[in-house]
């Protein structure tokens, strides 16, 4: 029988960590949430030897058991929970060996906390370029702690590193830190009480009260009593800490690194900064990376999103043949079917942004654009680092909030959370391309610029300037919990691995599918329910009712939409609809659309299959038929089109700014903890969509 | 008295040594960082609209705000 241990990975952002999580593991991996907490949880396994099996956990990247950012604070609760599910048999500190120096803080903090660790040393080849060498003989017997040399990127060493951590590892006997005295009776209480092995974790207990999870509300209570009472402040021992530490480490790295002092290596990573952050070049080319990221968003997305949106109408088509008649048959033609195709559309364009984010993030670039924009998005509220997550909002709004957690603050990461869903999403563009299509004549402007693609733009444009004045208005309401900060390592510039672009993507695709998915998929099955089930008596009568009204000659196939557009107008969602109408009467939409907006509710691209069958067209969703349709209707009372610009308008402003997406809800729920915001959030911006509506459509008709 | 100089006063290609903190908050993370008093911090570049900096210390590069960086009390 194989033993099986759970080695944990630890170390500083880019020292190469996740290369080496994905050289051991490969495709065996998975990602969960941590069990109460949302923090993505990558764990897989990897065979030692024969004999020894390991569950490899990846750690958040972190420079000391300090967190910084939420998804930090995961690594001090997995390092101090003896009891917890994932409390390691062994650490893989990886170390950045070009700069060991800030490598080296959680390695003393592991030592002191008793964790079997090793220390592996990445990138020694750029070590070696700068000149600078090692002693690792030396490193090793200082720290008593086995150092094994490996290339991340190449999987050298890696070999090496499993034949260690199959065999015995024992924690290193070197402390590195002291107790001061002056708290040794309050690491004591802490100490006896839990039960615990050495002083450091007691001094964590009492650091991170707050932080440790796996503390109970008495446990945490006893803590902080003997915090106050003990005098023990845990700012004041945490700087005197960090300093001991790296009084500590300057010794060590004395001792066993013989280097030049000549960064030449930096040199060409200086020399692409002065073009990538200089004052002109440096906002046009990130303008242009920009621009390429929406055209293969946008443009190269759509050859698999065509072919994705034909197959599941085809799959749909086929099954609805073969099965028998039966409501719970239709359920799955009708409603679980397209829904999963719903999820599955956007599959092609969140890759592609996953992989484009993941390669700037690889080179090093993504420090850049952090850098660049800061200033300018702290003038509405915001950090550098929410510029990632508004990029990723023009895809979808639900990775895009997933990426605020990089965000320190919590002010800043609030506000971008708030205001990333005005960023128009891909599930608008149908809905924009539509009614664009509709309303605005295709003439060509100075004979050069098509009017449709201005508009299209000018929206894009309304819904990043909506964010923009919404996070300025949050930052004067919003009270901040502790001072903004930004200090970030800026690495330097490599070129980005392949394997972990893809993996990332992958990950990060099926991370999407299965969050998002399950609420998109269980809201088209609600809605398939409310706009098929109306009340019993009338849709019993549908068909003989449509049969008898309709004039003589009228073809079969006619006279089955124009029964499924019946039950639709007395389903449960269109009593709804109707329901709406004085509502949203001032903004110019009748009943019909009340029901594309119920739907579009769960899910704003569901808009344009709404609009299909209420205009009775069955199944197609062809562009021109829709189109002619639209601009077929009729208003009823005054008898000229139902679409007129300024209905056209005051919909395509609603779009922009309502928040119509269930899954978004659901993911700002989950990040900020409860359902305060996602509710303000919602009620926000449906204002903001009826207010602008409203006001377009009163000034235009 | 000459005023307290901090890396916000520095200019880019400037060196200068560590002396201390003016703010506690922000001061452990700093620390954790490498900006650890007598140590030597190197004035990259900044931003094109001169916030945040680009600053090297302890062998690496680091971007901080000039807000962060008037906390950091140099010698020169």
């Amino acid at each position: 029988m194989a033993k099986k241990i759970k080695v944990a990975l630890a170390g500083k952002p880019n020292s190469g960590k996740s290369s080496l999580f994905n050289q051991l593991t490969g495709l065996n991996q998975k990602i969960g949430n941590f069990p109460g907490i949302t923090v993505d949880k990558r764990t897989g396994t990897c065979s030692l030897s024969d004999q020894t099996l390991a569950e490899i956990i990846d750690l958040p990247g972190t420079y000391s058991l300090y967190p910084r950012t939420l998804d930090e604070k995961i690594v001090a609760e997995v390092f101090a929970d003896q009891k917890g599910t994932y409390y390691p048999d062994a650490v893989v500190l990886v170390a950045d060996a070009t700069n060991l120096k800030n490598c080296m803080l959680l390695l003393t903090q592991l030592m002191d906390l008793r964790l079997p660790t090793v220390l592996a040393l990445n990138m020694m080849d750029l070590a070696a370029q700068s000149g600078q060498s090692i002693d690792i003989q030396e490193l090793s017997v200082t720290l008593d702690v086995p150092v094994v040399m490996i290339n991340a990127r190449t999987g050298q060493g890696i070999q090496d590193l499993k034949k260690v951590l199959a065999g015995t590892l024992t924690p290193s006997s070197k402390p590195i830190f002291q107790i001061e005295p002056e708290i040794q009776s309050a690491v004591s209480k802490v100490k006896s009480r839990f039960i615990l092995k050495t002083d450091y974790e007691a001094y964590q207990y009492l650091q991170q009260t707050d932080n440790l999870h796996f503390l109970t509300a008495t446990d945490r209570e006893f803590i902080k009593q003997v915090a106050q009472s003990e005098k023990f402040f845990p700012h004041k021992y945490q700087g005197a800490e960090t300093v001991t530490r790296y009084g500590f480490i300057q010794d060590l790295l004395n001792k066993v690194t013989l280097k030049t002092l000549d960064p030449g290596w930096k040199k060409r990573s200086y020399r692409i900064d002065k073009v990538l952050t200089h004052k002109i070049w440096g906002y046009l080319i990130f303008l242009a990376i920009l621009f390429l990221i929406f055209q293969s968003i946008f443009a190269w997305a759509q050859i698999p999103m065509d072919f994705i949106d034909s197959s599941f109408a085809a799959l749909s088509n086929y099954l609805d043949a073969v099965f028998p008649e039966g409501p719970f048959f239709d359920l799955i033609t009708q409603g679980i079917i397209p829904g999963i195709g719903g999820i599955v559309i956007f599959i092609p364009q969140i890759a592609i942004l996953f992989a484009c984010i993941s390669i700037l993030e690889e080179s090093g670039y993504m420090a850049r654009v952090v850098f660049l924009m800061d200033k300018i998005m702290r003038k509405f509220g915001l950090s550098g680092k929410s510029v990632v997550p508004l990029i990723s909002g023009m895809a979808c709004a639900i990775p895009a909030i997933m990426a605020t957690r990089t965000i320190e603050n919590w002010k800043d990461r609030l506000i971008t959370i708030f205001v990333t869903p005005l960023m128009s999403c891909s599930a608008r563009l149908p809905v924009f391309t539509i009614l664009v299509a509709l309303i605005i004549p295709e003439n060509k402007l100075f004979g050069f610029f098509n009017y449709q693609g201005l508009v299209l733009m000018a929206l894009y444009l309304l819904g990043f300037i909506a964010a923009l004045l919404s996070a300025w208005v949050l930052q004067a309401i919003v009270k901040a919990k502790e001072p903004s900060y930004l200090i970030m390592e800026m690495p330097t510039y490599r070129r980005p691995r392949w394997a972990n672009v893809g993996l990332t993507l992958v990950e990060k695709t099926k991370s999407f599918v299965f969050e998002a998915g399950k609420v998109i998929l269980a809201i088209s099955v609600i809605l398939w329910v409310l706009a098929s089930y109306g009340p019993p008596e009338t849709m019993r009568n549908a068909e003989a009712v449509v049969r008898q009204l309709a004039p003589a000659g009228t073809s079969e196939s006619e006279l089955e939409d124009r029964i499924a557009a019946y039950k639709l107008e007395h389903s449960y969602a269109g009593i709804i609809g109707k329901g709406m109408e004085p509502v949203i009467a001032p903004l110019g939409y009748d009943w019909k659309i009340g029901i594309a907006l119920v739907t579009s509710f769960a899910a704003r691209e569901v808009f344009v299959s709404t609009i299909a069958t209420i205009y009775s067209l069955g199944s197609t969703e062809d562009q021109t038929t829709i189109k002619a349709k639209l601009e077929s209707e009729v208003n009823p009372e005054t008898g000229t089109p139902r679409y007129t610009t300024a209905v056209g308008l005051s919909l395509l402003v609603f779009y922009t700014f309502a928040m119509q997406c269930m899954s978004t809800l659901a993911v700002v729920k989950r990040e900020t903890k409860g359902w305060k915001w996602p509710m303000i959030q919602l009620i926000y911006m449906t204002v903001l969509a009826y207010v602008s509506a409203f006001i377009i459509y009163q000034s235009l008709s | 008295m000459e005023a307290q100089r901090s890396v916000a006063d520095m200019k880019p290609g400037d060196s200068a040594i560590i002396s201390g903190f003016l703010d506690e908050n922000i001061s452990v993370k700093l620390l954790e960082m490498g900006f650890l008093p007598g140590t030597a911090v190197r004035f990259n570049f900044t931003a094109p609209l001169g916030d945040p900096v680009c600053v090297s210390v302890s062998g690496y590069d680091l971007s901080l705000r000039l807000q962060e960086a008037s906390t950091i009390s140099i010698l020169s």
